[in-house]
């Protein structure tokens, strides 16, 4: 339930009150002092917490920083960083730098897109693995570079990359 | 209870670890940056620590974790404080580096430092870089670290240290090269509302560039003492770093090292007890290469879109919250402290004529020493590349240098023995940049790579002016035509024109540099282009494999890409 906290004011209240989780995006909030120019902070401790943005996680910090709706999902969308949609449980980040696309990235996308049937991102549709690009990972001595999850690794050739997924899927 | 040091104090600390550091005999140091970290140099590090205990050498022998070694391509690198170098060492290794460090060094291991990729950099840069602990400020300050700082706010006047600057003739690292002296100045004479502000970006945005990535992870406490020598020069009493998302390892480090230099009171209020004070906050990029530039990276500081505004005013006028606001790279703060420490005469005395000091690179691509490399200015591009880089691996034949990334152009072979400055990069259609280099040999094909960097501006056009959000949209078609074998001659001369455009009419740097890549091909490997359009070939064998095999997946890419945003 929103309680008033001064005269004309009522504090927003976090689209699932249960959820204890939106404490620490609050915390992130009070650090800044609910400034308008803490948006992009306050988006990264939402996506760190619940993985993505979605439009009530969007409404309630623009409410909270007293921003419009159109500037919060205007910064949320400008930047690559930022999803709108939930990620599959596991997540192959295939770097597109120059370096590792001089050294053949784009085969190990071809992979993903004839093994699974998945461009970058899109997620399985039973949930199970997303794909995503990178701008660059800055590993370009590692080049081509894959991120499993949190895991960096150098040198992937298609098969590696196979290898990897598939044991994914019967983990 | 007042924690300020004053620097005596702090020299004891340094004169402690130093102490400390002399107990052991021997030491022995374990890469822990990106590059090594991901071939999982912290189990190498872990298992090392393990056999130092089990082989009852924890009074003798210390292990210690660093920064970047610079030969990536052969990590995870350990080094033996007898100087052995170890390459691709695994944690099954540990036990006979730990027993070897008494007797002769493991030759099955043994990484050769007598070769020109170590013999012939100089470190300025990254002369910690593999050799403090970046996650202990007391290795830092045992490395003469923050003295500069001491010297300048004790001893020098802003004035002073600005001239020392000036003198030095560095030049900004984060690819334009605006004189720093010159900037500095420049917000030192700017008059402030409120505060004035001074930045760091850390925002390395060029595909193939890990320099600054490099630094913030192996030595984030040089760049702290860069920030508080320049906002005690310009007069700033608040700072940004704004760092990439994608780097949680340099965040993570820079974070420890703000906390630990606050907790000695080297950043905060009255630092060292004198009437200078500035703190330093971490802004987060959110994967927007405009953000580079530097109005756009302003806005996102703010928490804005990052799109640019036009120029003038400069942010050393109205910057950051509408005040004075300094602007640097990370390699160029790291660069102040040797600076103050031995002179601005010192550093002008290395280089060429104007272009002065050193410059770090990111060596990639199809060379065999992929890694960094910090080299004087004016080497030419066949000593980094076949000397320092050990030339192209499997024999084959070297077709270009790519440097700038996105903003940059091809170099071809015929100009390998010019030498890397601003001016002769400039002159041969390329930047400097940021220092990326990316070696191609005779497997790329050069239009795909107009159409790779095309395809990379086209995306992170930030669709404020016109010419330069639809301008890539169209260069990017036309070159899809080409790679296609759907073009004709006509194509080409659209395709100047709109190079002509969108240099002399974008906002900012991104619309202004992207025709960079096409016009340096076009220029040199106008035969590349022509065998594309008129016999339907690629000489270089990319495009016509691509277009049976990976064609759906890009054109579901480029749909991907579209709907996500």
């Amino acid at each position: 339930m929103p309680t008033a906290t001064g005269s004309d004011y009522a504090k927003p209240a976090p689209p699932d009150g249960q959820d204890k989780r939106w404490r620490i995006v609050d915390a992130t909030m009070r650090r800044l002092g609910h400034h308008s120019r803490s948006l992009i902070e306050t988006l990264h401790t939402v996506q760190e917490t619940f993985g993505y943005l979605d439009e009530g996680a969007l409404r309630y910090v623009a409410t909270s920083l007293h921003i419009p709706m159109s500037r919060a999902y205007g910064v949320a969308t400008f930047y690559q960083f930022f999803t709108l949609k939930p990620a599959g449980r596991h997540a192959c980040v295939i770097c597109m730098g120059t370096a590792c696309y001089i050294k053949g990235a784009q085969h190990l996308l071809t992979a993903m897109a004839n093994d699974y049937g998945i461009a970058p991102g899109e997620t399985t549709s039973d949930g199970g693995i997303s794909l995503l690009t990178a701008r660059c990972l800055g590993s370009c001595g590692l080049a081509p570079a894959v991120v499993y999850d949190s895991e960096v690794a150098g040198k992937v050739s298609p098969p590696d990359l196979r290898a990897h997924v598939a044991k994914w899927i019967s983990a | 209870m007042d924690l300020r040091m004053s620097p005596e104090e702090l020299e004891q600390i340094a004169e402690n670890e130093r102490e400390a550091q002399k107990k052991f005999a021997h030491s022995i140091t374990v890469c822990v940056a990106a590059g090594c970290m991901s071939c999982q140099s912290q189990a190498v590090k872990e298992a090392i620590d393990r056999e130092i205990e089990k082989q009852g050498m924890g009074q003798r022998c210390k292990s210690k974790g660093v920064g970047c070694m610079g030969l990536c391509a052969a990590g995870p690198l350990v080094s033996s404080a007898g100087g052995a170098l170890y390459k691709n060492v695994s944690a099954s290794d540990a036990a006979e580096i730990v027993a070897s460090v008494e007797s002769n060094p493991v030759s099955r291991l043994l990484c050769p430092t007598d070769v020109p990729f170590f013999q012939r950099q100089k470190k300025i840069v990254l002369e910690n870089s593999g050799v403090v602990d970046p996650e202990h400020i007391e290795d830092y300050l045992a490395a003469n670290g923050y003295s500069a700082m001491m010297r300048v706010i004790t001893e020098m006047t802003p004035a002073h240290a600005i001239e020392e600057v000036v003198k030095s003739g560095l030049r900004g690292r984060g690819g334009a090269g605006y004189p720093t002296g010159l900037k500095w100045s420049t917000v030192a004479k700017a008059a402030s509302k409120r505060v004035k502000y001074a930045i760091c970006n850390a925002d390395e945005g060029d595909p193939g560039a890990f320099m600054d990535r490099s630094v913030l992870e192996s030595d984030p406490h040089r760049v702290l003492e860069g920030m508080l020598i320049a906002a005690y020069a310009v007069g700033a009493s608040e700072g940004y770093i704004y760092v990439r998302a994608e780097y949680p390892l340099a965040i993570k480090r820079l974070r420890t090292a703000i906390r630990q230099a606050e907790r000695l009171g080297l950043l905060g209020h009255n630092i060292c007890g004198t009437r200078f004070s500035f703190g330093i906050d971490i802004r987060l990029g959110a994967g927007a290469f405009v953000c580079g530039e530097e109005t756009a990276l302003i806005a996102s500081v703010e928490g804005k879109r990052g799109t640019p505004r036009p120029r003038p005013p400069y942010p050393a006028q109205e910057g950051l919250f509408g005040e004075p606001t300094l602007i640097n790279n990370v390699e160029t703060y790291a660069n102040i402290p040797p600076i103050i420490r031995n002179g601005g005469e010192w550093y002008s005395q290395i280089g060429s004529e104007k272009s002065k000091g050193t410059k770090v690179f990111a060596l990639a691509g199809r060379v065999a020493n992929t890694g960094l490399v910090e080299v004087p200015m004016g080497i030419s591009l066949r000593e980094i590349i076949f000397e320092i880089g050990g030339g192209i691996p499997e024999g084959r034949n070297f077709k270009a240098a790519q440097t700038g990334g996105p903003s940059g152009g091809c170099i071809p072979a015929q100009f390998l023995d010019m030498p890397v400055d601003y001016e002769s990069l400039a002159q041969v259609g390329s930047i400097m940049g940021s220092g990326g280099m990316i070696v191609m040999d005779d497997t790329s094909c050069m239009v795909d790579v107009a159409k790779y960097f095309m395809d990379f501006c086209m995306t992170e056009s930030c669709g404020k002016c016109i010419p330069c959000r639809v301008g890539t949209y169209q260069m990017n078609e036309l070159l899809g035509k080409i790679t296609r074998f759907e073009a004709t001659p006509q194509d080409i001369g659209m395709i100047e024109e709109l190079c002509d455009l969108l240099k002399n009419t974008s906002l900012c740097g991104l619309g202004i540099s992207a025709p960079n890549p096409v016009l340096s091909t076009l220029k040199y490997f106008a035969e590349e282009y022509k065998a594309h359009i008129v016999s339907g070939q690629c000489p270089a064998g990319v495009c016509g494999a691509r277009r049976s095999e990976a064609r759906p997946a890009e054109s579901r890419q480029l749909e991907g890409s579209g709907a996500a945003r």
